[in-house]
């Protein structure tokens, strides 16, 4: 019989802790190793927990709601292999291992302290990170306390010794240099926002928080500058219109306009290559791989998965790639691979029925299109007025990265390729 | 000094009291010739006669109203219910007569009665006889409840109500009465109702209860010394009103409360412990306040496992004790 931890798990890049939405197990529950043991939010996706043991759940250290960190215990679960044979052949390492897991468990109550504790620490000036705890889990209890006293009150902190390491300084100094070259935006203090009666509270949680946390850092950190284009698509229309229900009869999902818009911006990363980059202090990054993030806005959660390497793909596998990230964001299935790796951003605002808009970059990308409505709008031809559908893309890019001259390069070559847009230069298949 | 059951002290208290004082009498269910169906007035119908020891007829509201007058009048009646699952019909005599007389009256009238009742579980009795009843009648100012643990209690503590002005609630754990034994003095003595007692003094937990738990706990105690476990233990006694200063004192000295009783959790005596403790004793408290109790189901199940399963044991209090001589 052994006691080990269920620890949160790493459940993708840059993700720093997860909320346990649901435990799929109680305490004296037996579970087999790779069973899933609890449910988790994270910023990015709800992803479910398997267990690193067969064994039986002793205690559930945290509660559902409860935000974790990564590597933060989450459980302890009993496994009931004997390790006899390995024990009698090397008592020693076990035994190494059993202290370590003592210890561990031992600092988890470390530094809870008790109002009888800490009214004793202060009365006697006792530094409670000096005293060693006898209670559950490392605490430091009462009746420690007592003992410290009767042994003569104070732990005193060893004074440290008061000539300057070098290394030390220099390695502050960096550190300040480094502060001084990253500018950091004043926080304003946020402003106090009353509850009137009637009024409804919701706490803003997982998914609600990123969103709003990565909002603020490119608005405040990016310097935004916008562009819009007009584009003809009436022969795109004509394209698609004469395709769709072939498409769908055969392919069992939509030929959608967006399909072909993700084609175009792709071409023309890949000829702007400056557009697929990331800004980062000193250098900025040019992205090789030409990954597409899409929004995908589910009630009020927004997703963004990723069609990975778009410029390799033809028209019906990029529809097909999008028909599937929409269920999968519908059902809530997205997985922390679906949501990695974007380097640009296309997000259809035209679907809700908007015509010009001012996208919030994807951080830390270097710019986001905005693909609009698709109107019937009288244009002027050879001094002729004929109706045609016209739609709007809207640039926001990080003006630190990229400048007019070049993004407008990049808008132009979009416009060119949709407004020839063809069964001859954009077949389908 | 002689060793008696509890059932044997509270007799004794009762004859003897009967003794020192003609206005003192008895009334109840099967009281006199057959001695009570628990044999607690053994020997007094024969000692006294049929005029100070009644049978009454099967009213409880009756023996409680009669009890009241009488007492009112200036005698000093001793009421018994049968089991204390029976009062209920008696609650209006006693809480809303006896309590309130003397407040009522403007000090003018006063009723010394004592109503005596058996209670708790453990005895194969189910709904009707293993209610624990206390808290029922735990927020009536005017009453007192007293519920003793060993036999040298009863005894003090049964004469201490008789001679009391006001009525007093005596509630007797049925399972106590041939369970637990102690030695009692043969002389006259008194014990004070209000005070709660120091059972076992320890400096690791402290563990607050009454009735037959107490001595639960004193079993668990004397095993956990064993692992370097020492605990105090504070009988309350009375456990209306509840004697705080003992209380914070018993609470304070270790900082580790646990809390026991044989009633449901919700709403019962313990739970007024655990407010006067988490009032007064915050600053000296180092780990939260535990109770041990009854389920909150609506009575004591007739099956041997599932009233087993409700009782408090031995077992249960000593794994509750080390859970927080742990913490």
């Amino acid at each position: 019989m052994a006691l080990n931890k269920i620890t949160m798990p790493q459940l993708g890049e840059s993700v720093t802790e997860g909320t346990i939405s649901n435990w799929l197990v109680a305490e004296g529950d037996h579970v087999n190793k790779y069973d899933p043991i609890a449910e988790v939010l994270t910023d990015k996706v709800n992803a479910e927990v398997p267990s690193s043991f067969s064994g039986i759940i002793k205690t559930l250290s945290a509660k559902e709601g409860e935000t974790l960190e990564v590597g933060a215990l989450m459980c302890y679960i009993e496994t009931e292999q004997s390790d006899t044979p390995e024990q009698t052949s090397s008592t020693s390492i076990t035994e190494n291992q059993s202290i370590d897991n003592m210890e561990e468990e031992d600092n988890s109550m470390k530094t809870r302290y008790s109002p009888a504790v800490l009214k004793l620490a202060q009365e006697n000036t006792i530094d409670l990170t000096q005293v060693n705890g006898t209670g559950r889990g490392g605490r430091i209890t009462r009746k420690d306390i007592e003992k410290v006293i009767s042994n003569g009150g104070t732990t005193k902190v060893e004074q440290v010794d008061p000539t300057p390491d070098t290394n030390l300084i220099n390695a502050i100094e960096e550190e300040k240099t480094n502060k001084e070259l990253a500018y950091h935006p004043p926080a304003p203090e946020p402003q106090i926002v009353q509850t009137e009666t009637g009024d409804k509270e919701i706490p803003v949680t997982g998914l609600r928080r990123t969103i709003a946390n990565n909002m603020v850092r490119s608005t405040t950190e990016i310097p935004h500058a916008w562009m819009m284009i007009e584009v003809d698509v009436t022969n795109l229309v004509k394209y698609r219109n004469s395709e769709k229900t072939r498409f769908k009869e055969n392919e069992g999902y939509n030929l959608s306009y967006f399909a072909f818009f993700l084609n175009a911006v792709a071409k023309a990363l890949k000829k702007f290559p400056q557009l697929n980059s990331s800004w980062a202090g000193n250098k900025i990054i040019q992205r090789k791989d030409i990954n597409l993030s899409i929004a995908v806005a589910r009630d009020d959660e927004l997703f963004v998965p990723v069609i990975k390497n778009v410029d390799e793909k033809s028209i019906k596998g990029i529809a097909k790639e999008i028909d599937v990230l929409a269920k999968k964001a519908r059902n809530g299935n997205l997985t922390t691979q679906d949501m990695q790796g974007g380097t640009f951003t296309v997000n259809n605002t035209g679907s809700f029925g908007s015509v010009q808009s001012m996208g919030v970059i994807n951080y830390p990308q270097a710019a986001i299109l905005q693909v609009e409505s698709i109107v019937k709008r009288p244009v002027i031809i050879n001094d002729m007025f004929a109706a045609r559908d016209m739609v709007n893309l809207c640039l926001s890019l990080d003006h630190r990265v990229l400048d007019g001259v070049i993004c407008g390069q990049f808008m132009s070559h979009i416009k060119g390729i949709l407004e020839n847009i063809s069964s001859d230069t954009t077949p389908i298949y | 000094m002689p060793v008696k059951s509890y059932i044997q002290a509270i007799t004794l208290a009762l004859r003897e009291e009967m003794e020192r004082d003609e206005k003192v009498f008895v009334l109840g269910e099967d009281v006199g010739v057959r001695g009570g169906v628990f044999r607690a007035t053994e020997g007094l119908y024969e000692q006294f006669g049929s005029e100070r020891v009644l049978d009454t007829p099967l009213a409880e509201s009756a023996i409680a109203g009669v009890g009241i007058g009488a007492a009112m009048y200036g005698m000093r009646p001793i009421a018994e219910m049968q089991f204390a699952d029976f009062i209920m019909p008696a609650v209006n005599q006693i809480i809303s007569e006896a309590a309130k007389i003397r407040y009522r009256s403007n000090n003018d009238w006063s009723c010394p009665i004592t109503i005596r009742a058996p209670y708790g579980g453990g005895v194969h009795g189910a709904l009707y006889h293993s209610q624990s009843i206390e808290s029922v009648f735990a927020n009536q100012p005017g009453l007192k409840i007293v519920m003793p643990s060993t036999p040298y209690d009863v005894k003090g503590l049964l004469k201490s109500a008789i001679r009391d002005e006001d009525p007093v609630l005596f509630l007797e754990h049925k399972r106590a009465y041939r369970l637990i034994k102690g030695e009692v003095p043969d002389e006259d003595y008194t014990l004070p109702i209000g005070k709660a007692d120091v059972k076992r003094e320890g400096s690791d937990i402290t563990v607050i209860t009454y009735g037959l738990c107490v001595h639960f706990a004193l079993q668990a105690a004397d095993k956990l010394e064993a692992e370097g476990i020492d605990a105090h233990i504070l009988d309350l006694r009375t456990v209306y009103p509840l004697d705080k200063e003992a209380i914070i004192e018993a609470a304070s000295k270790t900082g580790k409360v646990l809390l026991i009783t044989e009633d449901n959790l919700e709403g019962s005596i313990i739970g007024e412990v655990a407010a006067i403790i988490s009032e007064h004793c915050l600053f000296d408290l180092d780990a939260p306040i535990k109770r041990l109790a009854g389920p909150d189901v609506p009575s004591m199940p007739y099956a041997p496992p599932l009233e087993k399963e409700f009782m408090v044991n031995p077992d249960k209090v000593e794994k509750a004790m080390r859970d927080l001589a742990e913490f």
